[in-house]
């Protein structure tokens, strides 16, 4: 197995034997593979970069195309979690650290914000920060901004990593940063909510955007980030906030949802004969439009909302329910959207781009 | 129309002005000039221009086009007098003739003096209102000394120093050069080394700023990276009844001294550095007290409690809170000989305190110590909780409390459990194929009742199956896509029989993420979780069999 790990490693590609370890919950086995990886010689950042990392990845990738079931992919990620915390004791990763602690870089705190639970990104760049010799206080999952406020007044870091995976959170992570910023603290981002290249990361007034915990860890390196901007608001850096379009829809959000499935209900009597549990998924699908419509205001890139329903729709597929059941709930949400310029203009965007994904059908909600 | 003047004088302009002006024709002479002119410049007319007036004056008759049209074409000092010069180009009936220009000559030194004061002022302001931005920014001391020295070292010396009270036995002293960069220390000084240094440091009452010999001063203070001091002060920073420290200003050799206004100045910045320094003192001080006041409420950290797979989730209600009502402990097995048919039996206990809040965790600290006092009778859920209840009753509260009780023991691979809930919502058995049920065991809450009851239920986890114990916060949240719904105990169920099978950790982060997702930005009540796992055995028949093959094939 370590053999077929060190031969994969470069080219970034998972060994199968520690894919399957991961996947089968097998805790032992996964951690005897990277430990052995590890005593063979490999560099624990490569491992962690370029092994685990991947794997992680291809966790997220199997279940959005429903080769994985939610069991799984939970108990994938908790094998993953426990495989790192294995590395960050064994005696070469000890070692490393010892030796590049010798000269102290300083200290930074890593989190995610609240309401985020994908955890293993962030423990990723801490582990990596660690072993390039920085005093990482890594404050794990969903940390709410208070409890980030306080602990950054308490120990006064160099700098604050924040990952966020979700653009439904980035509104939340935009508070985060400023007030972190308001601190006198930079703070640097990563994740896949920043989108491709990180382009939210700088809407967002982030001081830093880092693509992996190398790159986040090369830049450090180079020397201190910029002190952030003088105190400032969100609408500072987003003056179309200005419109009140996206405190319109996160306000009203409950309301949105109950009129889309009862638009629903009355255009499609098919819908009396859902069960419970069809009814409760297209109400969370509904939600979770909604919730992405918000993110889309709020950033105003209809890309964050267009993209989200083509990821829906290829999610849908995969699962045999045909995409096209989101078009409905798209055009009620226009219906009571009309007075929100910046909001109809997504709707619009996004039903075109569904429609040139999947052919046209009638059909609400979900029937999984 | 003529108008009475010096005989020699003739004004530009056929009526007396304050302003001086001067026409001259276009060979460049002198042509006429006003008595306001004459004074000023002291020529006759007929005198070529460029012997009349300064360079500056002439040279902008060469080129007399205005920056801004009707503006001035240039400005500068004649005599002591500072003056801006406006041209008007003469078509030929004006006194310079045609081709000539007049030009107008404003005194504007006082406007100059108001407009550099003004702009100090601004500047000093401006300064202050960024000086506090940075300042109440942030609670932490190093960093108010950083801000503290950085500012100081670029608006008002050429490198600052602050030194903060003894902290054991060394002072924090942060430091910042010409260069901008900044040093923390902690430094073993005498501060009555320095003169004014040690009154200033008691910064109760405030001494004033004083001059100080620079040369006397020790190397901690002047440092190389300054050459050679030129001129020093030293400034109390004032606290909130408390000394916060002293800021010392430091200028190169060659440099002005501190002028008055300086010092002045410096005392302003000082008052709010020495603010800043002092609250984030206090915070420091507060903060480590809470902290050690929690450290004993706090959940404890599971992994493992004798050979038994454990995971635990706690999130109080309020996001600036860490503990609250809901608890969990964790007691592992005392002895091995304690129970010497059947092996050591651990003691998990999950609760639920009425309210939440400081106040619900301080009796949830006290039902804790209790606990731990009674393990010696774990062997007998009831008596635990009748004597708990017995002492609940005793303490002034009208609180009362909901628990579940569950001894653990490893069997092999199996784990026996005896559950108890008083008056909880019941632990749920996750087997490992995912089938979902509640241990049949309940009980009376414990504080109101002068006699409970209780019954206790057994149950065996086979290796992957695991017991959850969850607090009636994550059933009761409140939400949804509607909003309006709990999350309810069959949505639990149901959720749970996708769960099996699951590391403990991975089903626990699952149910609190299903809960957290389902209050959304919503209130919520506090939630606590535990699961207890047989620990799955990992033989290689399990990878041929029913294990990961069927998902890569």
């Amino acid at each position: 197995m370590t053999g077929a790990l060190e031969r994969s490693a470069p080219h970034g590609v998972p060994d199968p034997g520690l894919w399957d370890a991961v996947l089968a919950g097998d805790e032992y086995a996964a951690t005897d593979a990277a430990v052995a990886a590890l005593d063979d010689g490999m560099d624990a950042e490569s491992l962690l970069l370029d092994v685990i990392a991947p794997l992680q990845a291809r966790v997220g990738s199997e279940w959005a195309a429903n080769r994985l079931t939610v069991a799984q992919e939970h108990t994938a990620t908790a094998v993953n979690e426990r495989v790192i915390g294995a590395l960050a004791r064994h005696p070469a990763v000890r070692r490393e650290r010892e030796r590049r602690g010798e000269v102290p870089r300083g200290r930074v705190a890593v989190a995610c914000i609240d309401g985020e639970w994908h955890a293993l990104p962030a423990r990723i760049v801490a582990e990596v920060l660690r072993l390039r010799g920085w005093e990482v206080d890594y404050l794990g999952a969903q940390v709410p901004t208070p409890h980030l406020i306080s602990h950054l007044h308490r120990t006064g870091p160099a700098v604050v990593a924040l990952s966020s995976s979700i653009a439904t959170r980035l509104p939340a992570a935009h508070a985060a940063v400023t007030a972190c910023q308001a601190t006198g603290t930079p703070v640097a981002v990563g994740g896949a909510a920043y989108g491709p290249g990180g382009r939210q990361a700088s809407r967002l007034g982030a001081d830093a955007w880092a693509a992996d915990a190398r790159t986040l860890a090369d830049r450090l390196a180079e020397g201190p980030l910029p002190k952030p901007p003088p105190v400032h608001q969100a609408i500072d850096d987003l003056p179309h906030l200005g419109d009140q379009e996206y405190t319109h829809v996160t306000r009203s959000a409950q309301t949105l949802v109950r009129r889309v499935l009862d638009g629903l209900r009355s255009r499609f009597p098919a819908m009396a004969a859902y069960t419970d549990q069809q009814r409760r998924h297209t109400a969370e699908d509904v939600a979770h439009i909604v919730d992405f419509l918000g993110a889309a205001l709020y950033l105003d890139d209809p890309d964050v909302f267009t993209g989200f329903l083509t990821w829906t729709a290829g999610i849908l597929t995969a699962r045999d329910v045909p995409a096209h059941s989101l078009l409905p709930a798209l055009d009620m949400l226009a219906e009571q959207l009309v007075d929100y310029p910046r909001a109809a203009g997504q709707l619009s965007r996004a039903h075109d781009a569904l429609r040139l994904t999947t052919p046209d059908a009638p059909g609400p909600g979900r029937t999984r | 129309m003529e108008v009475t003047q010096e005989p020699h004088v003739l004004d530009p302009v056929p009526w007396p002005v304050p302003y001086p002006a001067f026409a001259v024709d276009a060979a460049g002479g002198l042509a006429r000039l006003n008595r306001a002119a004459w004074s000023l410049i002291g020529a006759e007319p007929g005198a070529r221009l460029s012997e009349a007036v300064p360079a500056w004056l002439a040279e902008a008759h060469r080129s007399p086009a205005p920056a801004v049209p009707g503006g001035p074409v240039a400005h500068g000092l004649i005599g002591e007098r500072f003056f801006e010069a406006h041209a008007i180009p003469d078509g030929g009936g004006g006194p310079a003739g045609p081709g000539g220009t007049v030009w107008w000559l404003f005194d504007v030194t006082e406007n100059r003096r108001l407009g550099r004061e003004l702009a100090a002022e601004r500047e000093r302001t401006a300064f202050l209102a960024e000086a506090s931005g940075q300042l109440l920014a942030s609670l932490n001391l190093e960093r108010c000394m950083e801000v503290t020295v950085r500012l100081a070292a670029r608006h008002l010396a050429d490198a600052a120093l602050v030194i903060a009270p003894r902290t054991g036995r060394a002072h924090p002293v942060a430091y910042c050069g010409p260069d901008g960069e900044v040093e923390h220390q902690e430094l073993l000084v005498d501060t009555e080394e320095v003169p004014g240094l040690a009154e200033a440091m008691q910064g109760f009452p405030p001494v004033p700023s004083r001059w100080i010999d620079p040369a006397a001063a020790p190397d901690w203070i002047a440092r190389r990276g300054l050459a050679e001091p030129g001129a020093m002060v030293v400034t109390a920073l004032p606290g909130h009844g408390v000394p916060a420290g002293a800021l010392v200003l430091l200028r190169r050799a060659g440099q002005e001294a501190f002028s008055d206004g300086e010092e002045m100045f410096a005392r302003l910045f000082a008052a709010r550095a020495g603010a800043a320094m002092s609250a984030a003192r206090v915070y420091a001080e507060q903060a480590s007290i809470t902290e050690t006041l929690m450290r004993e409420l706090l959940p404890p950290r599971a992994s493992e409690l004798d050979g038994v797979e454990l995971a635990a989730r706690y999130r109080p209600s309020g996001d600036e809170e860490r503990i609250g009502g809901d608890f969990y402990d964790l007691h592992p097995a005392a002895r091995e000989d304690d129970a010497p048919d059947t092996g050591p039996e651990s003691l998990v206990v999950l609760g639920d305190v009425c309210g939440k809040g400081l106040e619900a965790a301080v009796l949830t600290g006290k039902i804790r110590n209790t606990l731990r006092a009674l393990l010696p009778l774990s062997g007998d859920h009831q008596r635990v909780l009748e004597l708990l209840n017995g002492t609940l009753l005793s303490i002034e509260s009208t609180r009362f409390v909901t628990l579940v009780l569950a001894s653990v023991q490893r069997r092999g691979g199996q784990v026996r459990l005896r559950l108890t809930s008083a008056g909880h919502t019941l632990p749920l058995i996750v087997r490992a194929g995912g089938e979902v049920e509640a241990a049949d065991t309940r009980g009376s809450l414990i504080g109101v009742l002068d006699e409970i009851d209780s019954v206790t239920a057994v149950v065996a986890l086979e290796p992957g199956d695991t017991c959850l114990l969850y607090t009636d916060g994550i059933t009761e949240a409140m939400g949804g896509p509607l909003g309006d719904e709990m999350f309810g105990e069959e949505r639990l169920h149901a959720e749970l029989g996708r769960c099996g099978g699951m590391p403990p950790e991975a089903l626990v982060e699952r149910v609190h993420m299903l809960a957290s997702e389902w209050v959304g930005g919503g209130p919520h009540d506090d939630m606590a979780m535990v699961a207890i796992t047989a620990p799955r055995r990992f033989h290689l028949s399990a990878v041929g069999g029913q294990g990961p093959g069927r998902f890569t094939a």
